[in-house]
């Protein structure tokens, strides 16, 4: 018994192992047909990206046994020592690195990058899962003892800071939206651990709020926010608490839509441009702010239904789609291989983040069951974003498609993050022991 | 509790099933059902180049190059790539200056982008050429490219070759082989054979990436299609005849066409001023084009032979006296009264002193008050209760000799002329407010008659074909193929007068025109020319010459047609030219040289070398 425990990859979890394997099969496919060209065809030619994602997915391999070798035990001890470490080396990189394409967020080795930020996300997953597995936020909202909401959503608020930390580090120092903004992924953890539905609700609404008071006339929604808000006595117990939170959640309302020219004002020009293109909003030059978009529906629209064939799209090989080989990655597969092939991937991606939900919900502790849902929550945020971004469905965000995108970073940030995963539900019998 | 919250799964995994649902849905909508985005990525992949065939040259009849094609360059920029390039120097050969150069410039970035090339300037001069040859390592981004264009070898014949321009943008839109930019025949056989000579165009497609470099052919040129050369045409004319021609009408405004009347081959067909066409082409062709476009008095571009429309004047004579014998009512002993005019309408039209006359001499002498009584005889003639069926029996008959009608020649923009119709002098005069006397004129060729130079060539060769004419043409084979010229030209169109013996009579004045006539300064030793003076109206100013003729008498070799604008009586000017044209043509050389000598040098539009006029 302990002999076969020892073994590398005992209760290893084989169709999570045999998805991410072929996702990162398909996706080095997918870069060297984006950056191919005739003059470089040797797959080993370090010289060019799908070369060097060789190496990177050689050096994922070896991370992947390298987890499954230590002790499920080490991530648990060490999750805010790996938390600070990379805090500490986020806040850092501005200083300390190299400018790389006006981006400050790199270590460079050499000839090799590394982005801290991009093993923030394992970092804060781990930090979190070990916070929560200590405490159930549902208890919060039945703790109506406290008086002060501070104290009586304390746990809430020390989860939120873990996933808000680095977003504001990230955003702030590093100027790195797309890695930033992740975090927000990390809600989904949060809900599956007791958050109150409310909480989401109200972010939803803003959400919601904040795209109609950019689409429609604010008149309008002023009026709706007051009619919403009478109709709403006809429902209700008509006694003054109630009446004081309807007058509440109205002039919160209204002053969101007020505030929304204000945020929208606020933001850098190209994001504005970003949020209008996807909003449709006002006049979109198809040859500057539009053309990314365009560029990249076009693509993947020309693929048809079974797609032009391996190394054939024009679209990705003559460059018209800008990032092919990372963020637009997805073009190549549309292109490539068409409606079934885009379709597969996303497939697989989505068969990969339920199957982690499903081994998450077969965790005996919080501590892996956390953790499994922030790695569910992660993949499917990016997948959700990239190809969204691709296909028009979603602002244009610089984050890879995982395990698809060319870089040694987001590839081994992703492997790490899903490995510990592996390695926790592994072990999951031995938690008792 | 936490049974509760583990239901919360099916939340989130519901969600994210849901986003997944949703994508599949779009890329099925972007992929399948919207086709727009396949087309998008064709423009954006796709390069249809065009392969331009050599355009077809032209020949004359005797095989002498009348078009060809000649490389020509042009001065390409890729504004991207004009880094520390020597500005100024450019700027000299080409003689703009720098604000010039960089409106050029920032044009080709406007239109083609600063990474693709632009033409800089167009068909450089040899000169030019040579020069920025020297230097071109100093002129970094810029490069020549070699194009085909249009080179006249002789010199003659700009009107009639006409010329090619950039297709006109209602063109490009109607016909779907042309593009915006590619070039057509504007004018003369340029365009009235366009097919033939055009070719077939080629194309080649070839993927471009994202800064248009080019990438290959697209499936190994599979849908590649490869160019098919121009055909040659062989012309009609006689460049040597033609030339002379030119020469001769140097100084004057007119024209001169000869056709063979055997065939209906057009042997010359001069408008003057002429002009070299290569100035239509090259360097300074926008320059020149609006000098001769806007040059309102001698009006250069105007073809003259095809497009002028002249009062025939006396030439017209011809026509009646044939129609008068086949009527009837003329025959080769009539005697009319000629008392200097007609003397039933008070001495009008107008006649000069002249012995009396019968048929023969009519025509010798140009009787105006013998065709004043021939044409009302033709239109009051017994078998027309009306006269104005009998008018419309003269038009009918005078028309069937190629005048007032379009003859359908393969030279564009053709005109008409006019013989009045019922219907016009109905409007003018009212139902009933005309009779044959009204219209008197007619019969001698004035009032509302006009006739194109090329109808007076045609209505000779129908009388030196005693009965019918071909239509006149000016190719008589497109790539070495007689056949492939349209049939009708090879269809003999006949007359309404069919009796040899009435011609036979009308070219023996004709004979006594040139012998001892109005024309006899115009004979010539050998040949028997038949010909008829005429003095076109002109209210504008002097009246113009006119001198038609066929040469010899028997088997008739060429028939001539000539036009000398504001030059007064026809045996001054138009006569000696036509003989010379006769002459040279049937002689091939010209030994009246003292003729040739004066009509050369005359220059009627400064009125230099130009002897006092005698009065006839």
């Amino acid at each position: 018994m302990r002999e076969k425990e020892k073994q590398l990859f005992y209760n290893v979890d084989r169709v999570t192992v045999l998805i991410y394997a072929l996702l990162v099969f398909m996706g080095w496919l997918n870069i060297y047909a984006a950056v191919y060209n005739d003059q470089h065809s040797n797959i080993l030619d370090i010289s060019q990206k799908y070369g060097k994602q060789l190496i990177w997915i050689g050096g994922a391999a070896l991370l992947a046994i390298l987890i499954l070798m230590l002790d499920a035990n080490f991530y648990t001890v060490f999750a805010y020592i790996f938390y600070s470490i990379v805090v500490i080396a986020c806040i850092a990189v501005p200083y300390l690195g190299r400018e790389v394409k006006g981006s400050r967020s790199w270590f460079r080795f050499g000839d090799v990058g590394i982005q801290p930020a991009e093993f923030m996300k394992f970092a804060a997953n781990l930090a979190l899962a070990k916070f929560l597995s200590n405490v159930n936020l549902k208890i919060d909202e039945h703790r109506s003892n406290e008086s002060s909401l501070l104290t009586k959503y304390k746990n809430t608020i020390i989860a939120g800071i873990i996933i808000g930390a680095p977003l504001i580090i990230i955003k702030l120092l590093q100027d790195e939206t797309g890695l930033a903004i992740v975090f927000i992924a990390f809600v989904f953890t949060l809900y599956r651990e007791g958050l109150s539905v409310n909480f989401l609700l109200i972010g939803l609404l803003a959400v919601v709020l904040f795209i109609l008071a950019l689409l429609v006339n604010n008149t309008y929604l002023f009026v709706i926010i007051g009619s919403l808000c009478l109709v709403s006595f006809l429902f209700i117990k008509r006694n003054r608490k109630n009446f004081f939170l309807v007058v509440l959640i109205g002039s919160v309302a209204c002053s969101m839509v007020m505030g929304t020219s204000k945020i929208y004002e606020k933001l850098e020009p190209h994001q504005k441009i970003r949020i209008d293109v996807l909003l449709g909003r006002g006049t979109v030059d198809l040859k500057k702010e539009g053309y990314n978009v365009n560029q990249a529906k076009i693509a993947i629209g020309s693929g048809g239904f079974a797609g032009k064939g391996y190394l054939k799209g024009t679209q990705t090989k003559y460059d018209f789609v800008p990032e092919q080989d990372t963020d637009f990655i997805f073009c190549t597969v549309g292109e490539e291989w068409g409606f079934i092939g885009s379709s597969v991937v996303i497939l697989l991606q989505l068969a990969l983040i339920l199957r982690v939900i499903n081994i998450s919900e077969r965790q005996r502790s919080p501590f892996g069951r956390i953790y499994g849902y922030g790695v569910a929550s992660v993949l499917f945020f990016h997948l959700a974003v990239n190809i969204g971004m691709t296909i028009g469905l979603a602002p244009v965000i610089g984050i890879p498609l995982p395990f698809f995108s060319y870089g040694g970073s987001s590839l081994w940030s992703f492997t790490i993050l899903l490995f510990i995963f592996i390695k926790l539900d592994a072990n999951r019998l031995l938690i008792l022991r | 509790m936490n049974n509760q919250l583990s239901d919360r799964k099916y939340i989130i995994g519901g969600l994210f099933v849901f986003v997944v649902v949703i994508y599949i849905f779009r890329l099925f909508y972007i992929q399948i059902m919207d086709e727009q985005y396949k087309d998008a990525a064709n423009n954006n992949a796709f390069r249809y180049l065009t392969d331009y065939p050599p355009r077809g040259y032209i020949f004359d009849r005797n095989g002498k190059k009348l078009v060809v094609n000649e490389p020509s360059n042009d001065l390409m920029v890729i504004p991207i790539d004009v880094k520390g390039c020597d500005t100024l120097t450019l700027c000299k050969i080409l003689n703009i200056d720098p604000q010039t150069f960089k409106k050029r410039i920032d044009r080709a970035k406007l239109v083609n982008g600063r990474r693709k090339s632009s033409i800089f300037e167009k068909a450089l001069t040899t000169e030019m050429y040579a020069k920025l040859q020297e230097k071109m390592f100093r002129f970094n981004g810029f490069y020549f490219q070699k194009r085909s264009v249009r080179s006249y070898p002789m010199k003659i014949a700009g009107h009639l070759l006409g010329y090619i321009g950039e297709v006109s943008k209602e063109k490009a839109e109607k016909d779907p082989y042309y593009h915006e930019g590619d070039y057509i025949g504007v004018s003369g056989i340029e365009r009235s054979y366009e097919i033939p000579l055009r070719g077939k165009k080629g194309v080649r497609v070839v993927m471009v990436d994202v800064h248009n470099q080019e990438k290959g052919s697209y499936m190994n040129g599979k849908f590649d299609t490869a160019g098919v050369s121009g055909l040659g045409l062989t012309c009609t004319l006689d460049a040597e005849i033609q030339a002379y021609g030119e020469q001769l009408m140097q100084g004057k405004k007119g024209s001169i066409v000869a056709i063979d009347p055997s065939n209906g081959e057009v042997l010359c067909i001069v408008s003057s001023p002429a002009y070299d066409p290569n100035l239509l082409v090259g360097h300074d062709r926008a320059k020149n084009f609006s000098k001769m476009y806007q040059d309102t008095l001698y009006n250069p571009l105007f073809n003259r032979a095809s497009q002028a429309m002249y009062p025939p004047g006396s030439i017209f004579k011809l026509i009646d006296a044939l129609v008068g014998q086949n009527d009837g009512v003329l025959g080769i002993h009539t005697v009319y009264p000629c008392n200097m005019g007609y003397p039933p309408m008070g001495g009008k039209p107008k006649c000069h002193r002249h012995p009396a006359a019968d048929l023969t001499a009519s025509i010798q002498y140009s009787c105006n008050s013998y065709y004043s009584y021939v044409f009302r005889s033709i239109v009051d003639q017994a078998r027309y209760p009306h006269f104005k069926d009998g008018y419309q029996h003269w038009r009918d008959n005078v028309m069937s000799f190629g005048v007032g009608k379009k003859l359908g020649y393969d030279i564009p923009y053709e005109k008409p002329g006019n013989v009045p119709s019922i219907k016009y002098y109905n409007k003018v005069f009212g139902e009933n407010g005309w009779r044959s006397n009204t219209i008197v004129s007619l019969g001698i060729g004035q009032a509302e008659l006009t006739i194109v130079p090329i109808q007076m060539a045609n209505v000779i060769c129908a009388i030196a074909n005693k009965g019918f004419y071909y239509i006149p043409h000016v190719i008589r084979a497109v790539g070495n193929d007689p056949n492939k010229i349209d049939p009708k030209y090879k269809v003999k169109q006949y007359t309404l007068v069919q009796n040899p013996e009435y011609y036979d009579n009308v070219i023996n004045g004709m004979q006594k025109v040139v012998e001892a006539g109005t024309a006899a300064a115009s004979k010539i030793k050998d040949i028997v020319i038949c010909g008829k003076t005429g003095t076109a109206q002109n209210p504008h100013g002097k009246d113009h010459a006119v001198f038609v003729a066929f040469a010899p008498r028997d088997n008739p070799k060429i028939a001539i047609a000539c036009v000398v604008e504001n030059s007064g009586f026809g045996g001054t000017w138009a006569a000696p030219i036509s003989s010379l044209i006769i002459e040279k043509y049937i002689k091939r050389k010209v030994e009246r040289k003292e003729i040739e000598k004066r009509m050369l040098e005359a220059d009627l539009i400064t009125g230099k070398n130009v002897p006092p006029e005698k009065k006839h």
